[in-house]
């Protein structure tokens, strides 16, 4: 395996578009327990290599399509450098196409803290496809997702292209079909949110304190009520002065 | 102002939301089935009964761990005490002694004493630890005073009158010695029998008085490996063993002095012969605990073959041999004993008859007949409720428990009182299924469905149609004039019978399928609980498990609905499959594909064949894949649909998800790949979305007049993972949102802190999730809703291949008040009608939460866009509201699994939960927009309606002649 890398090491690189992708963690403030697990990890980085395989009888024969150059430590980023594709591999693309295969592409499984990777090298690898026409359409642009668990383990791929639909349009241009324009991530889980009882405390304090400021609230129990204190004294009159009270409950309306 | 606002919108909620059940409705539409489950000991009242109290009980203890107490008139529940599950609630035994019902609880843990009128605890005593082995009644002088419980290394003796220990003593030699029996014939000794496989017997008798060992002996008994299974006691203390290898009995009398040696009696001698491979049982009675027990035992031969044997002076004499005879048990009645034996009668039938145990003579007019029910199992239990009749003859009640746990309660001759079906006890699955049209409607059907062959026999086949219905409306007006003539009190109306069940105007009523553990079906009537059909599958492995298909509704007239039950054994993986008609319960006599190799997935497509049969795939363990049916047409439909069926895997144990394309031939690809280790964190559940939910809106509209888009992917499944570390700092909840044919995780969280089990319901464009906080100690719920945000990416169709973008994920979490068992969402026909959330909670109770209240979307602040949206402010604690629960008083103990099905009635869902009781009901999520009310006043409408009329038809009138007067000036 090292020696097939090597080979391609030789051969020109197209280095294509880097993106650093953040551990994500958003959501919790208090979340400053993860850092322990960056502290001592080396920045040399190591490399992963990215497969490819697209036959027109639908059976997979990987071949190397580029390698992912990983940065572990605390924020992991990865960059991919890509080989062209050769002629052969061009017409055997536009093949597959037609007759609607698959593009397929695979990864090791690999933990991405670079000092765990000794030790969690597992076998097997982790695949994901797309159609080889939408490949072939969208003009070899596509997008790569490497998805990691908790512990910064590689647990799935994720590929598609850009625009992700197969019209039957025919690429004219060979050119088109030379080099992968790839936009790669590294995508880690999510924090779910817990309740926010801390925030939702804080409003209702908030909301208790405009209460109490606010000058209207605070007004005397005269104050407030004056008009149906008054209402009820004239409807009192009117009844005792044998009056028809239609008079009292007009003037308290 | 907003402040001012804010409790009042809450409140506004609330109001609206409250749809709880008023006093007049209860029990209208709704049922309850309650249960006790796999009978293990069964006790009829022996007391005899006082004048006034003239209701006879049972008490049963169950497999279940529930105590109960049955009416034997009508079979309902008395009483019922539903202990802990598992180990901890195990009813060891159940001694019953008079007023008194002792039980002993969780492998000797507890000893309790019911009693058995009311079920009110007498008292109860936790005893010392150790594995418990046996227990009875001791009797002194002719009285019931104490019990005796045997455990692996010691036995103690209680007052049955408050559960104080009168004493304890250790056992000798107990680490070597198995205990096993404890035995006393009334007269102040308590033998306790045990022994050492294939050496010998230990024999251990205390006194009553203080516990001491008055005597211990041990008798050589090379042979013998269990005493349970093969002793027992009868006559006057006399230990009697039956050794299967050399076909022999061995007698020794326990209160002797010097007998160190067991006495064979070779079963040669008294001219018995035992069926070959079988083990001879023995089966003695000890009608009163403080008196010896009879000398007349039962020695099963065979599996159909018992013997009466009577032992007197150490000799054994035969007094009657019953060949054939399928059971046989003791019964007791004041002073008398009786042997009920049942015999095989012929293929359907058995009869039970009485025998005196002094000499075996048939007592007379004492048959009861038993017809068996050819779709239910083999009788396994008899138990006989002996009585006095004023005559002084002895007569009998009997209830027959069968393999399929239905038990059976019957009066002479044969007349069936009750049958309870306690397999429901346990329900594993179940579907709903639409009842067929009318006989009338269905001839009409029938006429469309049938291909046109010529004008003539078309008119013919009208006409006759038009007969049949004027025939059935006749028939209806005959029974009509025939009920009015009838006195109103004979007029069963709710009476439902298979020959009726027809669909009513809003297909409320429904056919419920329910699959048991036990491998029992059932067809219920939605509407009133009658079980209408039942099926055992008797070759079912114990650890099955089972999928319910349904292949073919009802709409397909005239081919009869199927349903499918795949029935999978769980240790070898491999399966079978049952097709049946859900109506009428009848096995279908399509032909099932052999599946030698173990099943891992099975598929139910929306392809149809020629017959409207949907199409089953299963796929093996080789990933080959069987269709079910596989006719030429539906296999000429996979082959030009194969490209577009994918499918998924999990392999758990290795965390392993992977997605398979279906080829051609019917072999599978592997496409996509993706491992969650398995030292991290364990997949625990895996959910897609239900095949029949519809979604009437694409998105929700939002304050400012925009559109904010569902993310409806039918492909995507919902995994829920934990933690393997269980560390309360470190353990987490893993949820993943995954392509079902990519492969693509949509969506990847964590739930830190927490901990399972983990409950989660997956629907329309949302997940909702429960688990325990480790932190806070507390559950919470969680929601995930998906959007695509603003702009739909491609509004005709939705493809799993052609989504680039990856949906907006919003989350929220909330606090709930209590622990749950199950979760469900309510289903409609449209999806109109707003969700619910039905979560079945411990203490019985099915809440109905609406879905408003679980919505990321709901704002820390109230804005105006929020309240043009009816948005709820967010709040973290979710409320309990005893309206919300749609079964008011209605427990459901266990509730283990709730099933909805939409009805024709938008606003109406059906919902069952199942666990030890069946509660069926219906909710209403967005109250009865679509039906009148009951008090609806159609008089007025209809006065009103009719005035109107008049009123246009006489102003009409008027204005006409005013016309014409106009006209002639």
């Amino acid at each position: 395996m090292a020696l097939a890398r090597s080979r391609y090491l030789d051969t020109f690189f197209v280095l294509s578009t880097v993106t650093l992708l953040f551990w994500t963690e958003f959501g919790d403030c208090n979340n400053g327990r993860r850092s322990s697990d960056g502290m001592d990890t080396d920045f040399s980085g190591f490399s992963i290599p990215l497969e490819h395989s697209f036959e027109v009888d639908d059976v997979p024969r990987f071949r190397g399509r580029g390698t992912l150059q990983l940065r572990g430590g605390r924020e992991t980023s990865v960059s991919l450098s890509q080989i062209q594709l050769m002629e052969e591999d061009r017409n055997r693309l536009k093949d597959v196409a037609a007759v609607d295969g698959l593009y397929r592409i695979r990864v090791p499984r690999v933990s991405l803290q670079a000092d765990r990777q000794t030790e969690r090298q597992a076998e097997g690898y982790l695949t994901a496809f797309v159609r080889a026409c939408s490949v072939v359409e969208s003009h070899l642009s596509d997008v790569i997702s490497l998805h990691t668990d908790v512990s910064g383990y590689l647990i799935g791929v994720s590929i598609v292209t850009l625009p992700g639909a197969c019209h039957g349009a025919e690429v004219e241009d060979e050119i088109d079909l030379e080099a992968f324009n790839t936009t790669i991530s590294i995508i880690g889980p999510v924090n779910a949110p817990a309740p926010e009882t801390a925030r939702f405390i804080e409003r209702m304090e908030q909301e208790m304190e405009k209460k109490g400021k606010n000058p209207q609230e605070q007004k005397s129990f005269f104050a407030k009520y004056w008009y149906l204190i008054l209402g009820g004294a004239v409807l009192l009159m009117a009844s005792s002065s044998a009056q028809p009270p239609a008079g009292g409950a007009r003037e308290q309306g | 102002m907003a402040s001012l606002l804010y409790p009042l919108t809450i409140c506004l909620y609330l109001l609206n939301l409250s749809a709880a059940v008023f006093e007049d409705q209860v029990g209208k539409f709704d049922w309850r089935q309650q249960y006790v489950g796999n009978v293990r000991f069964a006790y009829f009242e022996t007391q005899p009964q006082s004048p006034n109290v003239n209701v006879k009980k049972l008490l049963v203890a169950t497999e279940n761990n529930i105590f109960a107490s049955l009416n034997s008139r009508t079979g309902d529940i008395f009483w019922r005490h539903v202990d802990k599950t598992g180990p901890e609630g195990h009813i060891d035994t159940l001694l019953v002694h008079g007023q008194d019902a002792i039980v002993v609880v969780g492998n000797g843990r507890l000893l309790r004493s019911w009693e058995t009128n009311i079920g009110g605890l007498n008292w109860e005593t936790v005893l010392d630890t150790g594995s418990f082995q046996s227990a009875a009644l001791i009797g002194v002088q002719d009285l019931v005073k104490y019990v005796a419980v045997l455990k692996k290394s010691a036995i103690s003796l209680h007052y049955l009158s408050n559960g104080h220990q009168k004493w304890v003593e250790n056992l000798p030699d107990s680490d070597t010695v198995q205990y096993q029996t404890v035995y006393s014939g009334g007269n102040g000794e308590v033998f306790v029998l045990g022994v050492v496989p294939h050496s010998h017997i230990v024999v251990v008798a205390y006194s009553i008085e203080d516990g001491e060992i008055l005597k211990q002996t041990s008798v050589e008994a090379p042979w013998m490996s269990s005493l349970e299974s093969s002793c027992v006691v009868v006559g006057p203390g006399v230990l009697l063993c039956v050794d299967p290898v050399t076909l022999s009995l061995y007698t020794l009398p326990l209160q002797s002095e010097e007998s160190t040696e067991m006495n064979q009696i070779l079963l040669q001698t008294l001219d018995l012969e035992v069926a070959s491979g079988f083990q001879p049982v023995l089966t003695s009675t000890q009608p009163n605990p403080a008196r010896p027990p009879l000398s007349t035992f039962f020695l099963q031969l065979g599996p159909d073959h018992h013997i009466l044997l009577q032992l007197s002076d150490g000799l054994i004499a035969p007094l009657r041999d019953f060949s054939p005879s399928v059971l046989v048990t003791f019964a007791t009645t004041g002073d008398r004993t009786v042997a009920a034996v049942m015999t095989p009668k012929n293929d359907t039938a058995c009869s039970v008859n009485l025998f005196t145990v002094d000499s075996g003579r048939r007592l007379l007019d004492t048959t009861v007949i038993y017809h068996m029910d050819p779709n239910g199992g083999n009788p396994i239990r008899l138990y006989v409720h002996a009585f006095l009749k004023k005559d002084d003859s002895v007569g009998y009640r009997v209830m027959v428990q069968t393999e399929d746990l239905t038990l059976t309660f019957l009066h002479q001759p044969g007349r069936v009182v009750w049958t309870r079906e306690e397999a429901l006890a346990d329900v594993v699955t179940m579907e709903m299924v639409d009842l067929p049209l009318t006989g009338t409607q269905a001839e009409l059907e029938g006429e469309f469905g049938k291909k046109a062959d010529g004008l003539l026999p078309m008119v013919l086949k009208r006409l006759s149609s038009q007969f049949i219905l004027l025939q059935a409306w006749i028939a209806h007006l005959w029974k009509l004039f025939y009920d009015a003539r009838k006195p109103r009190s004979q007029i069963n109306k709710n009476e439902v019978t298979i020959e009726t069940l027809s669909r009513d105007e809003f297909n409320l009523q429904k056919m419920m399928v329910m699959v048991t553990a036990s491998g029992k079906l059932f067809g219920i009537d939605s509407k009133s609980g009658t079980i209408l059909w039942k099926h055992y599958l008797k070759d079912v492995q114990p650890n099955a498990a089972f999928k319910l298909v349904i292949q073919r509704t009802t709409a397909h007239f005239p081919h009869p609905p199927q349903c499918t039950l795949l029935i999978k054994d769980k240790d070898t993986g491999l399966a079978s499959l049952h097709v049946f008609n859900p109506i009428f319960g009848k096995k279908s006599h399509i032909g099932v594909p052999a599946l030698p190799r173990p099943i891992l997935q099975t598929l139910l497509l929306p392809l149809i064949d020629q017959d409207y049969a949907k199409v089953l795939l299963l796929i093996d363990d080789q990933y080959k894949v069987t269709a079910f049916p596989s006719t030429k047409n539906v296999l000429q439909q996979l082959q030009e649909m194969a490209s577009s069926i994918f499918f998924y895997l999990v392999d758990s144990s290795q965390g392993r998800l992977s997605g398979f394309r279906l080829r051609k031939d019917l072999s599978t690809e592997l496409i996509w790949e993706v491992v969650v280790p398995a030292e991290v964190q364990k997949i625990v559940a895996v959910k897609g979305k239900r095949a029949n939910e519809h979604v009437h809106s694409q998105g929700r509209v939002m304050g400012d007049r925009s559109v904010l888009y569902k993310y409806l992917n039918p492909n995507l499944l919902a995994v829920v993972t934990e933690s393997t570390d269980t560390h309360q700092e470190r353990s987490f909840v893993g949820i993943f949102l995954i392509d079902g044919v990519t492969g693509r995780i949509i969506h990847e969280a964590v739930q830190r802190k927490a901990r399972g089990p983990v409950h989660f319901v997956h629907s329309e464009n949302w997940v909702v999730y429960e688990y325990w906080n480790t932190k806070s100690r507390r559950n919470e719920f969680s929601v995930l809703e998906l959007y695509e945000g603003t702009e739909l990416y491609n509004s005709t169709v939705f493809s799993s291949l052609d989504r680039p973008h990856p949906p907006q994920v919003l989350q929220q979490s909330y606090i709930f008040p209590s622990s749950i068992s199950t979760l469900e969402a309510t289903l409609t026909e449209k999806g109109i009608t707003s969700r619910h959330l039905l979560v079945g909670l411990p203490s019985g109770a099915i809440l109905s939460l609406p879905k408003m209240f679980l919505d990321p979307r709901r704002p820390e602040m109230v804005s105006e866009q929020s309240r043009e949206e009816n948005l709820i402010p967010y709040a973290p604690e979710m409320p309990i509201r005893t309206e919300w629960f749609i079964n008011y008083n209605q427990t459901v103990s266990r509730v283990r699994g709730i099933y909805t099905a939409p009805s024709g009635l938008e606003s109406t869902c059906l919902v069952v939960a199942y666990g030890l009781d069946i509660y069926q009901t219906r909710v209403y999520p967005s109250k009865q927009f679509d039906v009148l009310k009951d008090d609806y006043d159609y008089m007025l409408i209809s006065s009103v309606l009719l005035g109107l009329f008049f009123a246009t038809m006489i102003s009409k009138r008027l204005a006409q002649v005013k016309l014409l007067n106009r006209a002639w000036r």
